[in-house]
C-alpha cells in the first residue's frame, strides 16, 4: 500500500430523518487493493457506497480520493471524478433501449468524444474479456439472461478503463455456478486494469474470492477490518456471526431499509 | 386527529409540491438549452411523441370538427343563423378544440409513456448509472422529451385544425347541403391570423406540461412497480389538470380586451 490511500473516509455521516444510517466511517482503500465491506440488509452498504460514487451527499466528513476531498465539491467537479469510477449495479441497470455494445461504450462516447464505430471496437474488446462473443453486442439487454446481464453490465464498468471499480452486491440473484464465474470475472478484470476495487456483498464465498481486506459494517460503523486470511480468527461476535450465518448472536436484523 | 391540522397540512405538502416542480421546470429549461445536445435522442422523441400521435389527434379533431358542424346547425337553425356553421367550426377548432383535445390526448398517450419508463428507469437504478458514466440524466432523458413535445405538440395541433375544419366540411356538404364554395369562403373569410397563433402557443405550452409532468413524477418515482404505477396516474392527471387551467390563464391574456 502506498502513502495516500486511493480512497480514504473519515468520520463520515449520513441520516435519513431520525434514521442514522452511517455514524462515523472510517476506512481506507489502497490502490490496486480490493476491499470487501460485508454487512447485513439494511446496515446502510448501498448508502456507503452512493455516497463515495456522488449520488448522494453525506451529511458530515470527507471522502479522499487520491488525498482530494470530494465532499461538498460542485456538481460539475465531483462529474470529474467520477470519470475515474466504474460502477457494477446490483441489478445490472442496463439501458434496455439501446443494444449491448451501446450499454459497453455508453461511458466512452459519452465522456471521451469516441466515435461510434471506434467506441463499438472498444465494446467487442470489453465484450471478450467477460467472455462474451461478438454475437450478444447487438442484442437487446433484455433478451439476456440474467448472468449474462451481470457480465455486460461489468464490461460496461470497466470499458472506461476506472482507477476505481464499484461491485454493489455482485453475485445477488445468480446461481452458484454464475456467481462464481462473475466473481473470477472480477478478480481478473480489476488485476488486468490494475483497478482499486470497493464491493458491498452479504455473500461470503464471493466476498472471500474478492477481497484484499475485509471491513464489516454494522449500525453504521465500520466494527472490524481486516485482511481476509484474518476474517476466521477475528475474535469479534458479530463478524463471527455473520460469516458463519448463526441466527443465535449480537447482531439484530434491521427491519427497514437502509 | 385534529381536522386543522390535516388541512394545514395538505396545504404545506401543496406548496412544497409545487415548489418541487418549479425547480424541477427551471433545471430542466436550463438543460434544454445549454449543450450537450442529443439530437439522436431528440429525434426519436420527436417520432415517438409526434409523429406516433398523428392517428389520435386526427381521430380527435376529424369528429369533434364533424359533430360541432352538425350540433351549431341544429342549434343555428333555430333562429336562422346556418350560414355562421363554418365560421363557429374553424374559431372553435383553432382556438380552443384542437389544442385542448391534442393535449389532452397526447397527455394521456405520451405523459403515460414518459412517466413509466423514466420511472422504471429510476427503480431499476438505470438514473443511476448513467450518472456514474458521466452523463446527466436531465440532459439526457428529460431535455430531449420537454424539446420535442413542445415543438411537436403545434404541429400535431396545426394538422388537426386542417383536419378538424375538413370534418366540419365533410358534415356540411355532404349531409347538411351547405354549397362546397360557400362553405370554404366563409371558413376563411372571418378567420383572423391570431386564432390560430393563439391554439399554437396554447399547444407549445401544453406539449411542455405534459413532457414536464410525465418526467418529474417518472424521475421522483419510489418504490417499485406500485411507485411507477402512480406515477403514471399522477402524470396524466396533473398533466390534464394544468392544461385545462393552463387554456383559461392563456385565452385570458390573448383575448382579453
Amino acid at each position: 500500500m502506498s502513502d495516500t490511500p486511493k480512497l480514504r473516509i473519515r468520520d463520515l455521516k449520513k441520516s435519513f430523518g431520525a434514521k442514522v444510517v452511517l455514524n462515523g466511517i472510517d476506512l481506507d482503500i489502497g490502490a490496486g487493493e480490493s476491499v470487501v465491506v460485508i454487512g447485513g440488509s439494511g446496515t446502510g452498504k448501498s448508502v456507503l457506497l452512493k455516497c463515495i460514487i456522488g449520488l448522494m451527499e453525506p451529511d458530515s466528513g470527507t471522502i479522499e480520493i487520491d488525498g482530494e476531498n470530494v465532499v461538498g465539491l460542485p456538481r460539475s467537479e465531483r462529474e470529474a471524478y467520477m470519470r475515474k469510477f466504474g460502477m457494477l449495479f446490483q441489478g445490472g441497470a442496463l439501458f434496455d433501449s439501446l443494444p449491448v455494445w451501446e450499454n459497453v461504450a455508453f461511458g466512452l462516447m459519452a465522456s471521451k468524444q469516441v466515435d461510434r464505430a471506434d467506441a463499438r471496437k472498444v465494446a467487442i474488446d470489453k465484450l471478450a474479456q467477460v467472455g462474451l462473443s461478438e454475437d450478444v453486442a447487438a442484442l437487446s439487454p433484455s433478451e439476456l439472461s440474467g448472468g449474462m446481464q451481470k457480465r455486460v453490465s461489468l464490461a460496461r464498468a470497466i470499458a472506461t478503463d476506472p482507477e476505481i471499480i464499484f461491485f454493489d452486491e455482485p453475485t445477488t440473484g445468480l446461481d452458484p455456478i454464475m456467481a462464481d464465474v462473475i466473481n473470477d470475472l472480477i478478480v481478473k478484470c480489476t488485476r488486468e486494469l490494475g483497478a482499486t476495487g470497493l464491493s458491498i456483498t452479504h455473500d461470503m464465498a464471493s466476498a472471500r474470492k474478492i477481497a484484499d481486506r475485509m471491513a464489516m459494517l454494522y449500525q453504521g460503523k465500520i466494527i472490524w477490518a481486516g485482511p481476509v486470511s484474518e476474517i476466521d480468527s477475528s475474535g469479534n461476535d458479530y463478524v463471527d456471526q455473520f460469516i458463519h450465518g448463526r441466527a443465535e448472536g449480537p447482531i439484530q436484523m434491521a427491519v427497514r431499509r437502509g | 386527529m385534529n381536522p386543522l391540522a390535516a388541512i394545514g397540512r395538505g396545504f404545506l405538502t401543496l406548496l412544497a409540491t409545487t415548489g418541487r416542480i418549479g425547480l424541477f421546470a427551471s433545471a430542466a429549461i436550463g438543460h434544454c438549452v445549454r449543450p450537450p445536445f442529443y439530437p439522436r435522442l431528440i429525434l426519436r422523441q420527436f417520432i415517438e411523441i409526434g409523429y406516433y400521435s398523428l392517428p389520435v389527434v386526427g381521430m380527435t379533431t376529424l369528429f369533434s370538427g364533424m359533430v360541432l358542424a352538425l350540433q351549431s346547425y341544429t342549434g343555428f337553425a333555430r333562429f336562422s343563423a346556418e350560414g355562421a356553421v363554418a365560421t363557429v367550426v374553424v374559431l372553435s377548432m383553432t382556438r380552443e378544440l384542437a389544442p385542448v383535445l391534442a393535449g389532452l390526448m397526447v397527455a394521456g398517450r405520451v405523459g403515460a409513456a414518459m412517466a413509466a419508463e423514466i420511472g422504471t428507469m429510476r427503480v431499476t437504478e438505470q438514473i443511476d448509472a448513467l450518472t456514474t458514466l458521466s452523463t446527466n440524466p436531465f440532459k439526457y432523458l428529460i431535455a430531449p422529451r420537454v424539446i420535442a413535445a413542445t415543438i411537436s405538440l403545434p404541429i400535431l395541433v396545426l394538422i388537426g385544425d386542417i383536419i378538424g375544419v375538413f370534418g366540419g366540411y365533410v358534415v356540411g356538404v355532404y349531409k347538411l347541403d351547405f354549397n362546397a364554395a360557400n362553405y370554404i369562403s366563409s371558413t376563411i373569410q372571418y378567420l383572423e391570423r391570431m386564432d390560430v397563433i393563439s391554439g399554437l402557443v396554447k399547444a407549445a405550452v401544453f406539449g411542455f406540461l405534459i413532457a414536464l409532468m410525465g418526467c418529474y413524477h417518472g424521475y421522483n418515482s419510489r418504490g417499485g412497480a406500485q411507485g411507477v404505477g402512480a406515477a403514471t396516474t399522477n402524470a396524466v392527471v396533473t398533466a390534464s389538470i394544468m392544461i385545462l387551467v393552463a387554456n383559461y390563464v392563456i385565452t385570458e391574456m390573448f383575448f382579453a380586451d
